[in-house]
């Protein structure tokens, strides 16, 4: 094995990786010659997170929350309206391309949809190479040596090295996203609804193998999904996002054991659960609809869904309360 | 709900395509019941034929490349299989109708709902539109669409993804169908929208009392709605069970794999690794001699080469593998 990469320091036990302070991305839409007056979409809106290293932190939420649109900011991959970000002692805010560009094989991303993500025209090694080569990692020689090494850490044979994506699983093509992400050993991996689209079996598969990765080469995930049932069986923290703002933070067993913000509850009761015994159980529904991103309601932004909501709700907006255990953001947390 | 007399019988369905690699036959041997009343799941991974199922019933599948063939398709006595193209097009949308994963890509974005809605109604019944306007707003009703009066001059993209469903299964029902067979209903929709409307169709069969095939990849969905399930794995059904006895008890090796490797958030985390079942679907156009599942299977043994029949176990349960065939009887042992 060669490693012409030098791989980062090892962080202290408790060490943050990355955090945000109040970050927010708003998209303006509208408002050109035609569109009429221009509206903003409040997609990330004052998020602060510390994410320590070498945990697997999940952000949860519905369609439309702001999931995606975090997680491509944390990365700098689209800039902050405003807030910052930091990496270990770097504050990526306002980092100059050039720097950013160096810090960028630390910081990766896996995306949703393995048949999307790769381009169809190369073969799994220029896909490999190609983040090696943009880097510098090395020799021809070495770049192939470490291509080879990557497709095997992956769990698939060296002979598909020649072979074009179309020739691959939905499974196998995701290992493929995971090897390329990989490749430059980066610390801090965004994992957007990476398993979403596989199949159980295959998905099981492919958290194993992003368990193992993480154990060996002392990886910090930042695990973006809508599925609960893989957030308890896979993630050590959970982020609970609802119309750009984190509602809940919490341990994964603290969040599921007993859930304080209304939404949370909700959205895990909704879940399927695959035990016909318990079909008849009464359970917590949420009604009605979320309202646009555009047109936020005053308050709290989940008073019109809440069945708990009192007059303060529709007033004030509560703060998320951070400073050790859990942490949410509800005028009326619900006991513990 | 008469066993003696089911909705729908389908014995014996077959269905292959023809392309320029030979043909590939994506159902075999699909035989199954609905009783009246009841829901009946398929379910099974991706590529495993639910929908291939589903659109053969329904004469759906795209001329000439595929070809169907069943010794009948019994629909209230009925069969379909002796139907031609005018005969199907009767039955479609009227006595049988379906409802679509993804209700955007299945509704016209340039007409109103409301002429959609209540386009079976004037195909299979004639009537007018003021008529069918009414029925309309009562099949909104039904389905639980707030303002439903309001909605029914508004154009699909006005609507949210689980108002576009509700809208959908108001399609599927306006003729009153005797079965409706819904494919993946809940799969585009938050985890909270797909609890109302699984809550939803099982209102509608306690209260109108329609018959259902529910097609799902989601062993969750399968607990929560339905009554008896079909396991399908690479074309062929490979188990049936009633819903208590597939998740205590169940008998195909593959079964169990899929039922060990779910994740389930009702649970807190096992360990590091979850339970997958190794390897991956087989190629239709490649399968191995005798069981499909043989090369996955953990219980494989030399008789596997052969291909096994779909065996009656008693009580309504069957099962496609030599562990359970009549004279290689094993008692089936409750899950851990
Ligand atoms: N480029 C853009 N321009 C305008 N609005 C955008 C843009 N990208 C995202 N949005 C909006 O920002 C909000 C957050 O979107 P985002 O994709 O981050 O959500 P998400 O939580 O990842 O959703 P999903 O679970 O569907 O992937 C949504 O309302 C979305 O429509
Ligand atoms: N037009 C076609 N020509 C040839 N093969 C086809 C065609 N349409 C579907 N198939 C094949 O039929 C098989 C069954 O597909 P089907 O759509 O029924 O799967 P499914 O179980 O519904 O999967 P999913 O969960 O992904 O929806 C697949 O192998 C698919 O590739
Ligand atoms: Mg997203
Ligand atoms: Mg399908």
């Amino acid at each position: 094995m060669t490693h012409t990469a030098k791989a980062p320091p090892a962080p202290a036990q408790d060490e943050i990786l990355i955090s945000t302070r109040d970050l927010t991305k708003h998209y303006r839409i509208g408002g050109g010659l035609f569109g009429g007056p221009a509206r903003v979409v409040r997609a990330v809106d004052g998020v602060t997170l510390d994410i320590r290293a070498r945990e697997t932190f999940a952000l949860v939420g519905e369609s439309g929350c702001g999931k995606t649109t975090l997680g491509r900011v944390m990365l700098r991959l689209q800039e902050p309206t405003s807030g910052t970000i930091r990496y270990r002692d770097t504050d990526l805010t306002d980092l100059g391309e050039g720097a950013l560009r160096a810090l960028r094989k630390n910081l990766q991303i896996v995306f949703q949809d393995p048949f999307a993500s790769l381009n169809p025209r190369m073969r799994i090694e220029q896909i490999l190479a190609e983040p090696l080569r943009s880097h510098g990692y090395g020799t021809p020689a070495e770049i192939r040596e470490r291509c080879t090494e990557l497709l095997e850490m992956v769990g698939l044979r060296r002979q598909y090295l020649r072979s074009y994506p179309h020739q691959f699983s939905g499974g196998q093509r995701q290992r493929i996203g995971i090897a390329r992400a990989l490749a430059n050993k980066p610390d801090f991996v965004v994992c957007d609804e990476s398993v979403s689209a596989l199949d159980v079996s295959i998905q099981a598969q492919v958290l194993n193998l992003l368990g193992d990765l993480q154990d060996q080469l002392q990886l910090t995930y930042f695990f973006i999904t809508h599925d609960l049932s893989v957030v308890r069986q896979f993630a050590d923290r959970v982020g609970v996002m609802f119309l750009g703002r984190l509602v809940e933070v919490g341990t994964t067993e603290e969040l599921f054991a007993h859930p304080q913000h209304p939404y949370t509850m909700l959205l895990m009761s909704a879940v399927p659960r695959p035990d016909p015994r318990r079909r008849g159980e009464p359970r917590p529904m949420m009604q009605g609809e979320i309202p646009s991103p555009m047109n936020l309601p005053k308050g709290c932004r989940f008073h019109t869904r809440c069945p708990f909501a009192r007059d303060i709700c529709r007033a004030e907006e509560p703060m998320l309360q951070t400073g050790g255990g859990p942490a949410v953001a509800c005028h009326f947390p619900l006991e513990g | 709900m008469g066993r003696a007399d089911p909705i729908l019988s389908v014995r014996g369905l077959s269905t292959a395509f023809s392309g320029d690699r030979g043909n590939v036959t994506v159902l075999d041997d699909v035989s199954f019941e609905v009783g009246r009343g009841q829901i009946v799941g398929l379910v099974g991974e991706s590529g495993s034929g639910k929908s291939m199922t589903a659109l053969s019933l329904m004469g759906l599948v795209p001329q000439p490349q595929g070809r169907v063939s069943a010794r009948e398709i019994l629909l209230d006595g009925v069969d379909l299989a002796r139907l031609d193209g005018a005969g199907m097009r009767r039955i479609r949308g009227g006595e049988m109708a379906m409802v679509f994963q993804e209700p955007m890509t299945s509704l016209n974005p340039v007409r109103k709902v409301w002429e959609q809605v209540g386009e079976p109604l004037a195909i299979h019944q004639g009537l007018g539109r003021r008529e069918i306007r009414a029925r309309v707003l009562e099949m909104f009703e039904l389905v639980g669409i707030p303002e439903p009066k309001s909605r029914l001059d508004a154009y699909p993209h006005q609507l949210s993804g689980g108002l576009r469903q509700r809208a959908m299964i108001a399609m599927g029902l306006i003729c009153e169908p005797k079965l409706l067979i819904a494919d993946e209903p809940t799969t585009a929709l938050d985890v909270t929208t797909q609890a109302q409307i699984l809550q939803l169709m099982r209102d509608l069969r306690d209260r109108v009392g329609t018959s259902i095939i529910m097609i799902t990849h989601d062993l969750g969905v399968i607990a929560e709605m339905c009554d008896v399930v079909n396991v399908m794995y690479a074309g062929q059904i490979v188990e049936q069970a009633d819903v208590f006895d597939l998740f205590e008890r169940p008998a195909h090796p593959y079964t169990r794999g899929l039922l060990a490797s779910i994740p389930r958030a009702n649970e807190p985390r096992a360990g590091r690794r979850m339970p997958s079942i190794p390897g991956m679907v087989p190629n239709l156009a490649k399968l191995p001699p005798g069981c499909r599942f043989a090369p996955r299977c953990g219980d494989a043994m030399p008789l596997c080469t052969r291909a096994p029949e779909l065996a009656a176990l008693g009580a309504g349960r069957s099962a496609r593998c030599w562990l359970h065939a009549p004279d290689a009887a094993q008692p089936l042992e409750e899950m851990p």
